[in-house]
């Protein structure tokens, strides 16, 4: 008799319309046992919100995931983990629900596909393409374009029309990807009308990476079960560093259009101050972040997405690293294929934001803000 | 066979054993202490990976405990429960050191959510273990190999060697490589937990019943040091069927079920037995003053199965429970899924339909609506099954822990069955715990007496030696 056995878990399905092996199905499981056991409330904010369902649905779940930050401390502190045969595992499956939250959002969604799938060999032949391109515009040059002749100006080297024409086509694009990903994203987890409070407190909660923090920001379970703020640390590097090379790369383009200077531009100026530090931040960061994802004990990590994580850390690394190398070499003869290579890896990375894990920074948002507006009520 | 020695040896790797490792480790560093855990890494702690929480008096509001709860508030708590079957001055005796024992857990690393929030609102009775009971079983274990205690998993004591009243060494099966070792100490603790797992024993005490319970925590506390102690007799409380047996659902695993199993709906609606038939009042009291003679009651019906059914009008009434219940929108249709007579089942419904005395229903309060009439009345919360669908939750009991064990002292000394003392052998937490109650339970209770005796057991073994 069904009833008075003990259930079967590998092959238990709720809904039979449903793909019992699918992530959603199984998280979706996890999320029931925790729902009845409850001893994780005190940890981050998953929890709490995850009490307020009785069921959940697929939405609820792209919901969750991106509440959760993959500290891991919820899989240690789990006594239904694995090897339980419960097989609760918070960190790695909602891993996996948020990179399906991105594919299943992003816009347009065949540029999604592609750099899924082949995301290595996508972003390298972009890469390369956009190099030709540079090279090729060099070569060519354009005589309606600046040609100044001081040693280090750029657009001795590319035509600044190409520049401004590329750079500019490239960021208006990756902004309305961006944009058309987080509104679909923010209708699909229905984020509620929003107080300038909870904006307020939800800014600060990723902006100080409260949730990487742990409890009492004692740190987290990253990348083993012994607790500390490395990871948090690296994190800080990371997006500080990129905050601060993207101030320089805006400023720098203010000085050139409005203020009529032009690079190089002196060391204690906006440009390159923050162009310096930012990338041996970004560099230092995504190091560090990289070393702490290969170290990571194997049982939360989610070999799923992780690939995509690695690609955003490499990618990153080459735009920083290639950033700072450039400036070193300013006045070399290496200076014009470095320039290209540069440009090339800056572009290319503009082109893939929308399409990599970057956007876990909006979804995460957005996650927290319809977190912190619930709370608020 | 190899031998190797130490100072001091903690048998069992819970909440008990870590406190009383940790605690004689502190008392001199220089000590070479061994814990041996029967489980493999993975699955270490015990029944302790399943709590909660932990009972604790206090004077005045604290970080982690509302208001106050008194000394002689907590004690009539254990009391009521226990109708008595306590032992005043023991439970006294650890009620007044629980303040330590909260204290002593955050010292080393434990850590409690803050009182203000928690499901249970028992944030004054209790102070809640920050992501659980497992949280604090790996902050011990963190501390304890800082500390530089030698930690053995796998490690499944077996027997106890005597000369006189002192314990000489242990017999120890190393289950990685399948062989035998004999460690020798001067003191040893005995943290080993109760003997619940061991389905043998269990069915010795209650007879073939116990092929159908489930055990709600691990499959380590097999009683193997209950048995030793026995044999080499030390003095043996309680009898093995006395422990704890809740009502949980029947489809959960064999072991480490824990909390998740529960179900919570049982005072919302009937409960009947494998002939459809009712046979306790399901409205008697609170659900969770209830759940626990729930489990003994099932326990006693043929074949050690109920069914638990409740209609939709009560279906936001209890806490979501980790398997969804067998849904149908007929009795019949009900009774077929569970496998119960329909012409039984539905006879019994309409019998409690008939009687039921309408009210003003609350689930919060002990309300008005109850039954006249029946051989066996419903007092509270009765609500006519009579709004499709039906949901259903099979009931099997449960076995949280058990009660027989050694008798101590007050410094965790195990008793000889001659009323003496052994000199060097000392015994905490679950074996050790029917000296303070026997029957019934509070929440929480157990770790605060895993921690008072535990750190007892410890800085009185290192006292021998000293």
């Amino acid at each position: 008799m069904q009833t008075t056995q003990q259930y079967v878990w590998s092959s238990a399905t709720q809904n039979s319309t449903q793909d019992s092996n699918s992530i959603y199905t199984i998280a979706k499981k996890s999320c029931i046992i925790c729902n009845s056991c409850r001893y994780c409330e005190g940890l981050c904010a998953v929890f709490p919100a995850m009490e307020r369902f009785r069921e959940f649905s697929d939405k609820d779940m792209d919901y969750l995931a991106n509440l959760c930050h993959q500290c891991s401390e919820c899989f240690y502190d789990c006594q239904y983990a694995p090897p339980h045969e419960f097989h609760v595992s918070i960190p790695t499956q909602f891993a996996q629900i948020r990179k399906e939250s991105y594919k299943d959002h992003v816009f347009p969604s065949f540029l999604g596909k592609v750099f899924d799938k082949n995301a290595i060999f996508s972003t390298s032949v972009l890469v390369i393409v956009l190099f030709l391109g540079f090279v090729l515009s060099s070569m060519i040059g354009d005589s309606n374009g600046l040609t100044l002749t001081q040693d280090g100006n750029f657009y001795t080297i590319i035509p600044y029309n190409y520049m401004v024409g590329v750079f500019s086509a490239t960021g208006i694009l990756a902004v309305l990807a961006i944009l058309i990903g987080c509104m679909r994203y923010a209708k699909t987890i229905n984020v509620p009308k929003i107080s300038f409070s909870v904006f307020i407190q939800t800014l600060k909660d990723v902006a100080t990476l409260r949730y990487l923090g742990g409890h009492n920001s004692e740190g987290c379970t990253y990348p083993h079960a012994e607790r500390s703020n490395i990871r948090r640390f690296f994190h800080h590097f990371t997006a500080y560093g990129f905050v601060f090379c993207f101030i320089a790369t805006i400023s720098a383009a203010i000085y050139t259009h409005f203020l009529g200077l032009h690079a190089p531009h002196p060391l204690f100026s906006l440009p390159k101050t923050f162009g310096l530090v930012g990338g041996i931040l970004l560099c230092i960061g995504v190091s560090g972040l990289f070393v702490l994802k290969l170290k990571a004990d194997k049982v939360i990590k989610d070999s799923v997405s992780i690939g995509m994580d690695y690609m955003l850390l490499c990618m990153l690394f080459i735009v920083s690293a290639s950033g700072l190398v450039l400036m070193c070499f300013k006045t070399s003869s290496l200076l014009t294929p470095l320039l290209w290579f540069h440009l090339s890896c800056v572009l290319a990375f503009f082109v893939i934001i929308p399409y990599s894990k970057f956007v876990h920074l909006f979804y995460r948002f957005l996650a927290l803000l319809k977190y912190n507006a619930e709370e608020e009520l | 066979m190899q031998t190797r020695e130490f100072d001091i040896i903690v048998i069992g790797g819970g909440n008990a054993a870590l406190c009383a490792a940790i605690s004689a480790k502190e008392k001199n560093t220089n000590f070479k202490v061994a814990i041996l855990e029967s489980s493999p890494r993975e699955w270490r702690g015990g029944n302790s990976q399943h709590t909660r929480n932990l009972r604790s008096m206090h004077d005045a509001p604290t970080d982690v405990l509302t208001d106050a709860y008194s000394e002689d508030e907590f004690f009539n708590d254990v009391f009521k429960v226990t109708k008595g079957q306590t032992n005043e001055e023991y439970a006294r005796f650890v009620i007044s050191h629980t303040p330590q024992a909260v204290e002593f857990a955050k010292k080393h690393g434990v850590r409690f959510q803050p009182s203000m929030r928690g499901t249970l609102h028992l944030g004054r009775t209790n102070a809640f273990f920050l992501g659980g009971g497992k949280s604090l079983v790996n902050a011990y274990f963190h501390c304890a190999e800082r500390l530089g205690i030698n930690i053995f998993y796998e490690h499944e004591a077996l027997d106890l060697v005597f000369e006189g009243k002192s314990c000489k060494e242990v017999l120890v099966l190393d289950k990685k490589t399948n062989t035998q070792l004999n460690l020798k100490a001067k003191a040893f603790v005995v943290a080993s937990g109760g003997f619940e797992s061991n389905l043998q024993w269990l069915e010795e005490a209650w007879g073939e019943k116990a092929r159908n319970f489930l055990i709600r925590g691990t499959r380590f506390n097999q009683g193997k040091m209950l048995k030793a102690l026995q044999k080499s007799k030390a003095k043996i409380i309680g009898d093995p069927t006395q422990g704890h047996m809740v009502a949980i659902d029947a489809r959960t695993p064999g072991y480490d079920g824990g909390i998740a199993s529960r179900v919570d709906c049982v005072s919302l609606g009937i409960v009947v037995n494998k002939y459809a038939q009712r046979f306790y009042d399901e409205g008697e009291d609170f659900w969770p003053k209830r759940y626990a003679i729930w489990g003994r009651l099932v326990a006693n019906e043929e074949d050690q199965i109920a069914y638990s059914i409740t209609d939709s009008k009560v279906q936001k009434c209890y806490m979501p429970s980790l398997f969804t219940p067998i849904v149908a929108q007929t009795i019949q249709e009900l009774a077929e899924k569970i496998g119960l007579d329909k012409a039984a089942l539905q006879q019994t419904i309409e019998e409690y339909n008939a009687s039921v005395i309408d009210g003003k229903f609350n689930h919060t309060i002990q309300d008005d609506c109850h039954t006249k009439g029946l051989k066996i009345e419903k007092t509270h919360w009765a609500l006519r099954l009579d709004t499709p669908p039906f949901y259903c939750y099979p009931l099997r009991p449960g076995v949280t822990f058990t009660y027989m064990g050694v008798k101590v002292d007050k410094s965790a000394r195990v008793y000889a069955d001659d009323d003496s003392l052994f000199e060097n052998l000392f015994a905490a937490g679950e074996i050790m715990a029917g000296n303070i109650l026997t029957q019934g339970y509070v929440a929480g209770f157990g770790m605060s007496i895993g921690t008072v005796f535990g750190r007892l057991a410890g800085e009185n073994a290192a006292n021998v030696i000293l």
